[in-house]
């Protein structure tokens, strides 16, 4: 490989052609301050519009400062990143981008987590000069089911552009007007609602201010748990144990599982339950699913559509929805895991303890923002009671935990409630990607073999490769299987779909970059990918120490189909646990 | 070339024809119709003269006759009085100002004597529009010459040697660009012709594609054949319908004619030009920006390196020079790089078209020598200041440009010296300015125009601009403190330092130009809270001499919010708390009593 | 999902397809698209943008921005006398802005403005490239040199009829 050598803040390193100043510097340790840079290395994403100014370094005979983000090193470059002019600089870029900012830090549901108020710490900003007659840049604000847009606090990093077009290929948000004015938004500035916003909440992920948020349902939560008439539920995704201790100063990657169980039960919940139950329960009609197409498709049934594409993920559904309405029988008709449980809580569990559906609160704890549109959908409610009453992201329980002064650290192992806290290893590892589509081979392999499965870890599927594929030997038959995450790697094998060129039986989508465990309502990454692959790991792990980890063998799956269900794909399970999709893409009417 | 033996030129630029020189054009042509001259005299609608405060301007070929301020109804007697009779019709003739004398022959005019006609080598002598014009005037000839008997490596020689740097406002040595992307390799590479010429006050390419767009397409061929390029994009302002249809005229016959398209002149090369529109973003002048918009995208620029001689339009490599530069080619192609390189300064060679404007007596398109002086250009070919008003500054380079003060006026005007003097050479507007203006108010205005047209991708130019904007606007109202002068420089400095492109990196220029060249005019609004100038509004007083008032009452009758009061035939008194500076009451006091102080 | 309700007539979405169909469907044109829309609509309404965005395959936000970010792109009708007042530096220095502030001041409108009866529009522009003439206004197609405050009254008497 072709190196160059440079000197930096008098130090001389060697790095490979092609390095940028900003990379260099940081592998010899000297990390330069930046806020629109931001890349997730092994996702292979990378925000670098060099527009933020504030990581300007001085190369020695260059007029101008360089943004070390995006200057690539060159031969014999003496390069400082501290001198009187870079530091006056950077203090003054700070002072224009913070006399356009609101002030109000003590009530922005950033503050703490806030990456432009640490950079105004971290530069010992403490006035600004010229306030006084600055006008601000101001815009509506819009809330929609799910995100909030305050765009008075946009810095214009453009991280949440690039990830909704280049990654998610959403193209919800794009850069609007010019100047001072220039901002973010959807098309007409209009809200989120009217626009191709799936919800993924990649851009709330990547914010580094208060632009962008998830809407807040704690206040909620908390009425439901104060009204004595109510018996409140709570079931937790998969990939929230894994992150939810970051929020407490754990590493990356601890399982909080037990004490997660501790707090909300502290936090007065009156049942404590898994949605990694209601994954193996997803696991039955889905691979049943699979099954059967294929197996309709194998006897040369042409109607047997083919690929089966997994459904569990809501902002994947949204994105089909609006961008592929003409592929909508194609996704498994599988609720996903979230209302799957919504609609066994209000069933079959609301009729074990005699309550009417209406006194019982369902509320779910996602990794997702996408989750509180998914259930506040028409079809998910009966009677205009919603299946899931509420559901509030890891950051959002991170939020009530610390407010109800717990202290999560110090909290005892808890243990999930029966019947609906029962899972196998295949519920949790929905929470990475790869993880649904290996759950449903561990179960379809079985009960379409009539064998038993020896190898339970199915390492072929898993990884951060955007888009993967595998072919499974089913005692042979070959079964071909594709995974992609992140809806810009979803939108390839898609338009292979849609041009009859995929030749997959089964495809797993998840919207969010690395599955549910980099979802839009985790705990922020702030551009550290190892974090993101530190919680896969233990994801992984959780589902090594589980004694059961196929869906099928999860005894209290099989008693809800004994006692309530039948068996999967039943006509109750259809009505309970299946749905349909919509076109959701706007018309244009034409006048005649 | 035409038949004719005699031929009327009618400028078409902007500013004749605001003043009906196409009814001009159409009654010439009845009148010769008339007169039974239609077919030995042609009528041209041609570019412009550059003498835009003489227009409509006539111009009689051979004899080189200029007529001025010529009306609808004057044809007649140019027909028959010159045409006919051969006589000169004296009072369509240019009298110079200063001498009285009156001047027939444009060779003789003043503001055009100390000029040198490179790229405006045939605006206001051929017909743009016909292509025979053209290259009876040696238009496509440098392109076969290049095509025939040199390789391109040749033709980057030249024009290294001939020291020509780019027009559009950096001043990069346009030989060195070329041979850059002439040795990035790669299947596909384009060539750009930036015309979206934005700089408030300037207007030279518009002239050159309404004028003379051959010479635009030919050095574009001849771009291609030297960096390996087979297709040619101009990128050209929406707001110029005239040179863009002249510009498609141009193009469609130079494909008539073989001389664009596939195999020109028979020698395997092929190229062949596009269109593409602008549509109103300033940073569009920004190469990487202008290489977005032909893209389809909004006009943000992107970091450099890459440089679009690497990567360009698509991906591929590009050469983006400017109109006047390309305008620059053919000339020295035939010339040689020797007699270029003889014009001008040690390291600006050529010529520089300037728009000239302001308070100035010859206002228009002038084209001199690198290294001319400023007084040469204000005294000489400008005639002076208007109204026997003092000199006080010539802005130039735009909005990214800077002032040249009376120190200035016998420095060598190239791209080095302008640099050296906080200004730089932009695009070539130069506006004069004269005692009255204050320099506080022209910064805040080219700062007014920045903030415009900031595209908002880059902090320090989207947020800092305004900040600037906004402090030199409190300074004019007179809230101004004397820190905010040190504020105004380091914003300034810091602004240029950091911000992503040529926009950015220069758009604090005409403060710290002006701060520079006029601090003390700036102290004076930060201490004494007066406009020497008496432009800012908000620092005049209206006040009543005593010795002049009589008393009569009419200023105190007139004045709409009561500011004035006094006893009839006593001396009245201005409330400047109430006083909103209207003015009425200095036009209806018959005394001279009401003067701003 | 709600949904803005979007409305064009028949003609008018053939006309836009026929356009982008003109260019390709290439989105590298899209400048182009909305030039030839605007220069056949009078300007870039919502709905336009929406077809355009179909057509082109582009996301509708990726057009708004574009459109926003071109001066000369509009999303509202210009008046039937669209008047528009040089701004460049020559202009300025011979007191444009003088000029403009009588055209507000006249029509009561603001820059960017259409009279409510649909009218008149105001906007300022950049240099037009008649200095010789500054400052310069114009009305439509037809240019006024040499304007100075008094005459707007009587330049906008000559469209009221």
């Amino acid at each position: 490989m072709e190196t160059i050598k440079l000197t930096i803040d008098n130090k001389k390193a060697e790095v490979p052609k092609g390095t940028t100043i900003h990379k260099a510097a940081r592998q010899m340790g000297i990390e330069i301050p930046t806020l629109c840079y931001m890349e997730l290395h092994d996702l292979n994403i990378e925000n670098k519009p060099a527009g933020c100014r504030i990581c300007m370094v001085e190369v020695e005979g260059r007029r101008n400062l360089a943004p070390s983000c995006a200057t690539r090193c060159e031969e014999g470059m003496v390069i400082k990143t501290h001198t009187t002019r870079v530091l006056n600089a950077r203090r003054t870029v700070m002072e224009f981008i913070l006399s356009d900012h609101p002030k109000d830090c003590l009530i922005c549901p950033k503050s703490g987590n806030c990456e432009l108020q640490a950079m105004a710490n971290k530069l010992g900003i403490r006035e600004i000069p010229g306030q006084e007659i600055a006008a601000m840049s101001t815009y509506r604000k819009d809330t929609s089911p799910s995100i909030i847009r305050d765009l008075d606090k946009c810095i214009l990093c453009r991280r949440c552009e690039m990830m909704c077009n280049d990654v998610q290929t959403v193209g919800a948000l794009s850069a609007v007007n010019r100047g001072f004015m220039a901002t973010v938004a959807p098309a007409f500035e209009q809200n989120l609602e009217y626009s191709s916003c799936t919800y993924c909440g990649q851009c709330v992920a990547v914010c580094p201010t208060g632009a962008l948020t998830e809407v807040d349902h704690t206040p909620e939560v908390l009425r439901a748990l104060a009204d004595p008439s109510k018996t409140v539920i709570v079931q937790t995704a998969p990939a929230v144990r894994a992150a939810l201790g970051e929020e407490f100063g754990m590493a990356p990657g601890t399982l909080v599982t037990g004490k997660m169980v501790s707090a909300l039960r502290a936090l007065g919940f009156d049942y404590v339950f898994d949605t990694d139950f209601a994954a193996d329960l997803t696991i039955m009609e889905e691979g049943t699913e699979l099954l059967g197409r294929l197996n309709r498709h194998l006897k040369g049934d042409t109607t047997a559509k083919l690929p089966i594409l997994t459904s569990c993920c809501p902002g994947w559904v949204n994105f089909f929805e609006y961008y592929y309405p003409d592929l909508k029988d194609i996704p498994s008709t599988a609720k996903s895991p979230q209302q799957m449980f919504g609609a066994i809580a209000k069933t079959y569990f609301a009729g074990k303890i005699k309550i009417n559906r209406k006194d019982l609160v369902v509320v779910s704890i996602m990794p997702c923002l996408a989750k509180k549109y998914e259930c506040q959908r028409d079809e998910f409610s009966t009677e205009n009671n919603r299946d899931v009453d509420f559901s509030i992201s890891t950051r959002e329980l991170a939020a009530f935990i610390k407010q109800a002064n717990i202290d999560l650290n110090n909290l005892e192992e808890g243990e999930f409630d029966a019947p609906l806290g029962e899972s196998t290893g295949a519920g949790v590892i929905f929470g990475t990607t790869g993880g649904v589509i290996e759950a449903a081979v561990r179960t379809a392999y079985e009960l379409q073999t009539g064998k038993k499965l020896e190898r339970l870890d199915f390492t072929e599927l898993r990884g951060l490769e955007g888009v993967r594929e595998a072919t499974i030997d089913f005692d042979g038959l070959p079964v071909r299987i594709g995974i992609a995450h992140g809806l810009g790697n979803a939108r390839k094998l898609l338009d292979d779909v849609r041009s009859g060129k995929s030749q997959f039986h089964a495809i797993e989508v998840m919207a969010c970059p690395g599955g549910c465990i980099g979802g839009g309502g985790q705990p922020l990454h702030h551009g550290n990918s190892e974090i993101i692959k530190a919680r896969a790991a233990a994801i992984y792990t959780e589902d090594r120490k589980k004694p059961l980890r196929k869906s099928h063998e999860n005894p209290f799956i099989i008693k809800l189909y004994e006692e309530f269900l039948e068996k999967p794909n039943s006509e109750k399970a259809h009505h309970l646990l299946h749905t349909h999709y919509f076109e959701r893409k706007k018309k244009i009417l034409v006048k005649p | 070339m035409a038949k004719q033996k005699k031929q009327l030129l009618v400028c078409g630029g902007k500013s004749c024809s605001s003043h009906n020189s196409e009814v001009l054009y159409d009654n010439l042509c009845l009148e010769l119709e008339a007169n039974a001259l239609e077919n030995e005299v042609s009528v041209v609608r041609s570019g412009c003269f550059g003498l835009c405060h003489l227009g409509p301007v006539v111009m009689v070929m051979p004899e080189k006759v200029v007529y001025v301020k010529v009306n609808p109804d004057d044809t007649r007697d140019i027909i028959a009085e010159h045409l006919i009779k051969g006589r000169k019709v004296e009072r369509l003739l240019y009298h110079d100002p200063v001498s009285g004398k009156i001047i027939p022959e444009e060779k003789d005019f003043a503001p055009l004597k100390k000029q040198m006609r490179i790229v405006l080598r045939n605006c206001g002598i051929i017909d743009p529009e016909n292509i025979e014009e053209a290259i009876a005037h040696d238009a496509y000839e440098a392109l076969g010459r290049v095509l025939t008997e040199m390789k391109p490596a040749d033709v980057i020689r030249i024009i290294r040697d001939s020291g020509l740097r780019g027009r559009g406002g950096g001043g990069f040595p346009t030989g060195l660009k070329w041979e850059i992307a002439y040795n990035n390799k790669s299947d596909e590479k384009y060539v750009v012709c930036n015309a979206d010429e934005g700089d408030p006050g300037a207007f030279m390419d518009r002239s050159v594609l309404e004028g003379d767009p051959h010479a635009v397409l030919e050095a574009m061929a001849i771009c291609g054949y030297s960096i390996g390029a087979g297709k040619g994009l101009i990128y050209i302002r929406a707001e110029y319908p005239l040179a863009v249809a002249r510009l498609k005229t141009a193009i469609r016959q130079a494909r008539d004619y073989g001389l664009l398209g596939d195999d020109i002149m028979g020698t395997g090369f092929s190229f062949d030009i596009e269109i593409r529109y602008g549509a109103g973003a300033f940073v569009c002048g920004e190469e990487t920006a202008l290489i977005h918009s032909m893209e389809g995208l909004r006009g943000e620029p992107t970091v450099k390196p890459p440089f679009p001689a690497e990567s360009g339009f698509r991906g591929k490599p590009t050469n983006v020079n400017n109109v006047e530069t390309f305008a620059c080619i053919s000339p020295i192609i035939l010339k040689g790089a020797k007699w270029f390189s003889s014009i001008g300064t040690e390291k600006s060679k050529g010529t520089k078209v300037f728009a000239l404007a302001g308070k100035i007596n010859n206002v228009g398109l002038i084209e001199v020598p690198m290294g001319i002086t400023l007084r040469e250009v204000i005294y000489e070919i400008g005639g002076g200041i208007r109204n026997g008003k003092k000199f006080k500054a010539a802005q130039t380079g735009g909005p990214s440009g800077g002032c040249l003060t009376e120190k200035h006026l016998d420095t060598p005007i190239d791209f080095d010296n302008l640099l050296a003097a906080g200004s730089m050479m932009g695009s070539g507007g130069m506006i004069v300015m004269d005692e009255d203006d204050c320099m506080v108010s022209v910064a805040r205005f080219f700062l007014d125009f920045t903030v415009e047209e900031s595209c908002g991708k880059c902090s320090p130019c989207r947020i800092g601009n305004k900040r600037l904007h906004e402090l030199l606007d409190h300074i004019t109202k007179g809230k101004g403190v004397p820190a905010d002068l040190d504020r105004l420089m380091n914003m300034s400095m810091v602004i240029k330092d950091t911000s992503l492109c040529g926009l950015g990196q220069s758009s604090p220029n005409p403060v710290l130009s002006t701060l520079n060249n006029f601090r003390e005019e700036y102290e004076a609004h930060v201490t004494v809270k007066k406009c020497p100038a008496g432009q800012c509004r908000d620092l005049m007083e209206y006040f009543i001499i005593s010795e002049n008032c009589v008393g009569c009452t009419a200023c105190a009758r007139v004045c709409p919010v009561n500011a004035i009061t006094g006893e009839r035939k006593e001396t009245h008194t201005i409330n400047p708390s109430i006083c909103i500076k209207c003015g009425a009451c200095i036009e209806k006091c018959k005394f001279d009593a009401v003067i701003i102080r | 999902m709600s949904s803005i309700k979007i409305e064009l007539r028949q003609e008018d979405v053939a006309k836009i397809k026929e356009i982008c169909t003109s260019f390709g469907n290439d989105e590298q044109e899209l400048i182009n698209v909305l030039h030839k829309c605007q220069e056949h609509f009078g300007y870039l309404p919502a709905e336009v943008q929406e077809v355009v965005s179909d057509e082109l395959s582009v996301p509708v936000a990726k057009i708004y921005g574009v459109v926003t970010f071109y001066s000369f792109f509009t999303m509202t009708p210009k008046g039937k006398h669209p008047i528009s007042i040089c701004m460049g530096t020559a202009c300025y220095v011979r007191g444009a802005e003088k000029v403009l502030e009588e055209f507000k001041k006249e029509l009561r409108l603001q820059v960017g403005q259409t009279t409510s009866d649909g009218k008149f529009s105001l906007s300022s522009l950049r240099c037009v490239g008649a200095c010789g003439l500054a400052p310069v206004v114009m009305v439509g197609d037809k240019t006024y040199g040499r304007v100075a405050p008094d005459d707007v009254r009587n330049i906008i008497k000559e469209y009221e009829k």
